[in-house]
């Protein structure tokens, strides 16, 4: 990573820390809970950066695992609030609002799900690949709308936000940083991963997949693990938006929640460590301020897209580098 | 209406301040031209009111061709010094949540258009309203929820039109002391369960119309209903409502996928099913590619539904195939009483189009809160709370009360479509229920 | 059941096979020459059934109407394939997603803007409302009977065109080696506008087909839009062939499942929990068909060229 995008990184990371408390500070606390939501949406997305940025794994159905770990949190809340089992067979299991144990269910929850759709999805490439990942979200997305356990169509409503030791999530300052963490260990895990021996493998196996296979790599095992491994984040991440929502809906499994994350990472750069992130501010920026202009403010969005995809190559970080580079 | 598909992405909100960007609109006041440097801390959406009197007729050209997003409607919350006596009045801000933007939007836009007519006759400088759009998007409802509470402070929310939504917001909002009126969903579990005393329905629950088509179905002498709705729980609550009061026997209950418009399959059956009655609740683009598939496909069976897929909304884009269809509704733009006459004629004159159940919704709603704002301090919660409760307006419906759940006790009538010169409406033929209530009042703890 | 209603389940899997077919063969053609993801195919088909209820209202003609959804959809992908989509064939499937996807909200959008947010009229010409008697005794709707047939022809006349003239020569070269043919004198910029706006023109003209039985608003396209992918995917990415045998095969397997479901699922289990479980199994039918046929055959059933 150059000095360059570091200074990026840095400088974006601290935007986002700094200027939704200040904003809270000075009695806007709704920029906090916009900038909770852009925290949340970037994890996701940092997820999928591991499969689609390091594995070049265009997985068009990330919202499948964003929806489990949704549903994981809402779920377990409920039962909890609600006290009813969610099993008495083969073991008795109760619900929790502990954050926590909800966070370990949801990446769980999820990584199972990536590891199963993974094991089908891997031996296809290219396009068969984006076309058989939405396949999966779609089924997951109809099953949710269509049983009635969950609230189907309707959604989970969690009443009350999962609570953390020794803080109160309620407080959305307290809950930000949580977010806001939990982003930074995400990306932290990406860079480390991204520099580790697994990591170089897996980008090699991006660009030449038979070569990795004739060192005696098993490409198939190393993309499966780092699906699995993006599929587990995007799951947290899920859990966490549940928190931030109090409701879980099928509209997380829906296929333009996968869109919406994929055009973060596109959007900001993608393979970039901060690709994901700048992406989600700049999206949600633009779609805040863009609605205040007009009823057809989407025209709009898709104008500015259109632009960025076929002038600023290489994403937001990729523009704002190369013009500082000259 | 595919709620899964209509826009690929597509969230908004409005961050915004409402300084920001938002217009402001006075509606036509006399004598309402004060210079805003006496106000200091009279907002910016407030000065521009006092400089630029749109009339309502422009603000909602301005709104159909787009160039306006945002209405803070402010009927002078500049009041103080010029009008000391206008300025005892009680204040009220209002946040409306609704769908303005992808397939669902003729409901939110006709929602509005009703609240904002009766705002704008009343003529009340007390009264600010917030709009959003929430895309029919739950995340984006509850964020503009959060954002409505948190930043523009308002009292009241309002303007979901669709269940799922609702069940979203509502909760969370009751919990944190704002009130909720509801001017379309009424999900079972709002009615029941989760009751709550902030909480009004002024449209209905949404079992009702359907429990009324099965009463109709009753009495018109059927006596085997094939039934048709989308698999989801509102879906699944439509046809209990329907069989709940409907004696005869069921030939199918079919579910059909949600955002489905192709029925081909599911005619095939009803013409096979030797049923002597559909019942059928599918709302948006399934209820209309339905009836001009059933019409096409020369079934003989008569249809009945819910008033949703014959509001005057889409009756047009069905055209023909509608005529004659019997379907159950609480309200009617033919309904003889002197504030529906004089709401029918209004709005058209206001918007240029006919008004539809939706926007006598959204009437209803501005008016039951103009009457408690009449009589209580919004900051009173307890004596604010008692005149909603009270519900002394003069609704477009006639006669208008709440059960102890705070969900409509009303008629629900019955109705066919007719045609009136060119324009495809509906007419009253019948009573299905009187002062119905709900099935969910035993459930609420209030 | 009887023999006659299940004929009709055919003939009805067999018409929105058809249609599909019209949105996957452009789809695919333009994947298998110009190795292009396009998403906004849905925007097309929208913009043919609004056309053609626009035209169809203003002069009382369904005809002149569906020929104006067919032009117009057509034009519209000639001038996005001018000014945006040829600069993407050479961007990886991520920029294609991404710039395509824009276009759908610009084309939704300006859709509504132009038309209002009400859905339109449009009913099918007199001459084909009712219903006709086929042999057997079912009695069939006319508009439908006459979409399979004019499906059927146009699918006809493609398989004509790819296969006997020259721009069909010409497509199947582009497929195999684009530089060859550009090195043998054919103007492969017009070549690549023309394969484009003949598959928006099928888009459009199935949208305005479907449009004056369905719904015509907003949005109307992005469902048809998957399930085109499903089909193509299917079928194998670039074959028409394949496009036109996946098409029949998920027409058929979504009108069946969705009527065969809940009736074998009442076998087992009350009637209530059968018609939701079934209709629930149905709604998934086709996208477990889609990922079998990946597992077995992860090109598609006729995939050779592409991807």
């Amino acid at each position: 990573m150059s000095a360059p995008e570091r200074g990026f990184n840095f400088g974006l990371a601290s935007l986002l820390l700094a200027v939704p408390l200040i904003a809270a500070y000075m009695g806007e606390p709704y920029y906090l809970t916009l900038a909770t939501r852009i925290a949340i949406l970037s994890i996701a997305a940092v997820g999928l950066n591991f499969a689609l940025g390091l594995g070049g794994l265009v997985s068009f159905g990330h919202a499948a695992y964003f929806g489990l770990g949704g549903y994981a949190a809402g779920i377990l809340a409920n039962h909890a609030l609600k006290g009813q089992a969610i099993l008495d067979w083969p073991f008795e299991l109760g619900g929790t609002t502990f954050m926590p144990t909800i966070w370990l269910v949801a990446v769980f929850a999820a990584g199972l799900a990536a590891f199963l759709i993974g094991l089908l999805s891997l031996r296809t490439t290219g396009v068969y690949f984006i076309m058989i990942t939405l396949a999966f979200a779609q089924m997951l997305y109809y099953f949710a709308v269509s049983w009635p356990a969950y609230g189907g169509e309707d959604g989970l409503p969690v009443y009350v936000r999962n609570s953390f030791p020794g803080l109160n999530t309620l407080d959305p300052v307290q809950f930000f940083l949580i977010s806001y963490a939990v982003l930074l260990i995400a990306l932290a895990l990406f860079s480390l991963l991204r520099n580790s021996n697994f990591g170089v493998a897996l980008r090699a196996s991006r660009q030449n997949p038979g070569r990795v296979a004739s060192l005696g790599i098993e490409v198939f095992r190393l993309r499966l693990a780092a699906f699995v491994l993006s599929g587990a984040i995007t799951g947290l991440a899920g859990a966490l938006y549940a928190d931030l929502n109090r409701f879980v809906s099928p509209q997380m499994l829906s296929w333009h929640m996968s869109g919406e994350i994929m055009v973060f990472i596109i959007l900001g750069g993608a393979g970039r460590l901060f690709g994901p992130v700048a992406g989600a501010v700049l999206y949600i920026i633009l779609e805040q301020s863009l609605g205040e202009v007009s009823d057809y403010w989407q025209i709009f969005l898709g104008l500015l897209l259109l632009c960025v995809v076929l002038y600023a190559r290489g994403g937001l970080i990729g523009a704002v580098l190369d013009r500082r580079l000259g | 209406m595919e709620p899964a598909l209509d826009c690929f992405i597509c969230r908004n909100s409005t961050a915004g301040q409402p300084q920001s960007a938002a217009l402001a609109v006075a509606a036509p006041q006399g004598g309402l031209s004060i210079s805003h440097n006496v106000f200091p801390n009279v907002r910016i959406s407030a000065m521009l009111a006092v400089e630029r009197h749109f009339s309502a007729r422009l603000l909602s050209q301005l709104n159909g061709i787009g160039d306006m997003k945002k209405i803070a409607l402010v009927l002078a919350t500049i009041t103080g010094l010029a009008f000391p006596a206008i300025a005892a009045a009680n204040s009220l801000k209002v946040g409306m949540i609704t769908t303005l933007s992808g397939g669902g939007a003729s409901l939110g836009i006709d929602v509005r258009d009703g609240f904002m007519l009766a705002v704008m006759q009343a003529n009340d400088p007390g009264i600010e309203v917030v709009v959003d759009d929430d895309q029919r998007k739950p995340d984006i409802a509850v964020q503009i929820a959060d954002k409505m509470i948190q930043s523009d402070k308002v009292d009241v929310l309002t303007g979901i039109i669709w269940s799922n939504l609702a069940l979203a917001v509502v909760p969370s909002a009751v919990q944190q002391g704002k009130f909720y009126l509801s001017p379309n969903a009424g999900p079972s579990a709002l009615a029941g369960e989760l009751c709550h005393e902030n909480y009004f329905n002024v449209a209905w629950q949404n079992d009702n119309l359907h429990e009324a088509a099965g009463a109709y179905a009753n009495s018109a002498g059927y006596s085997n209903s094939y039934l048709v709705a989308p698999n989801y729980p509102a879906g699944i609550d439509a046809l209990n409502g329907y069989k709940r009061f409907f004696e005869g026997e069921i030939a199918n209950s079919h579910y059909t996928k949600l955002g489905q418009d192709d029925y081909a399959a599911e005619l095939a059956v009803i013409r096979a099913s030797g049923a002597d009655s559909v019942f059928f609740f599918l709302p948006g683009g399934m209820g209309i590619a339905f009836l001009k598939q059933y019409a096409q496909s020369g079934i003989d069976i008569p249809l009945l539904g819910p008033a949703f897929s014959f509001d005057q909304g889409i009756l047009q884009a069905v055209g023909d195939a509608a005529l004659g269809v019997i379907n159950t509704s609480q309200w009617s733009k033919d309904l003889d009483n002197e504030a529906n006459a004089a709401f029918v004629e209004a709005f058209q004159a206001e918007y240029g189009r006919l008004p539809s159940l939706y926007a006598s919704q959204g009437y209803d709603t501005a008016n039951l809160l103009i009457s408690a704002m009449a009589k209580a301090e919004v900051s009173d919660a307890d004596a604010f709370r008692a005149a909603l409760r009270e519900a002394e307006f003069d609704s477009v419906r006639g006669s208008f009360a709440f059960d102890t759940n705070q969900h409509p006790v009303q008629d629900i009538y019955v109705r066919e479509v007719v045609r009136e010169g060119e324009v495809l409406t509906n007419r009253i033929v019948g009573l299905a229920m009187e002062d119905r209530s709900n099935a969910y009042v035993g459930d609420c703890s209030m | 059941m009887s023999a006659i209603l299940f004929a009709e389940q055919i003939l009805n899997g067999l018409q929105l096979g058809v249609m599909l077919f019209l949105m996957a063969a452009g789809l695919t053609l333009v994947f298998g020459v110009m190795g292009l993801i396009n998403l906004a195919h849905g925007s097309l088909y929208m913009i043919g059934a609004f056309a053609c209820a626009g035209v169809a209202t203003a002069t009382g003609s369904f005809w002149l109407g569906l020929l104006s959804g067919l032009a117009a959809a057509a034009a519209a992908g000639a001038i996005v394939e001018i000014t945006v989509i040829r600069r993407l064939y050479r961007r990886d499937h991520l920029d294609q997603v991404l710039a395509t996807f824009a276009l759908i909200l610009v084309f939704s959008e300006g859709t509504r803007w132009i038309f209002g947010s009400f859905p339109l009229y449009l009913n099918p010409p007199e001459l084909l409302l009712g219903t006709v008697v086929l042999p057997g005794g079912i009695e069939y709707p006319k508009f439908r009977l006459a979409i399979i047939v004019a499906g059927l022809a146009v699918a006809a006349g493609l398989f004509w065109l790819i296969g006997r003239t020259t721009l069909g020569i010409r497509i199947r070269a582009g497929e195999c080696d684009r530089e060859m043919i550009a090195a043998l004198g054919v103007n492969i910029g017009i070549l690549y506008t023309l394969v484009f706006a003949l598959g928006a023109g099928l888009a459009g003209l199935a949208g305005a087909m479907v449009g004056s039985i369905q719904s015509v608003q907003v949005g109307m396209g992005e469902p048809v839009l998957i399930l085109a992918f499903v089909v193509i995917v299917i079928g194998g990415i670039g074959s028409v062939e394949g496009a036109f045998v996946a098409s029949i095969l998920v027409g058929l397997a979504d009108t069946l499942g969705r009527f065969l479901f809940p009736v074998l699922f009442g076998a087992f289990m009350d009637a209530s929990s059968a018609t939701s479980i079934g209709s629930a199994l149905a709604s998934m039918l086709i996208y477990l068909l889609m990922a079998v046929v990946l597992v077995f055959r992860p090109r598609g059933l006729f995939g050779n060229v592409g991807a």
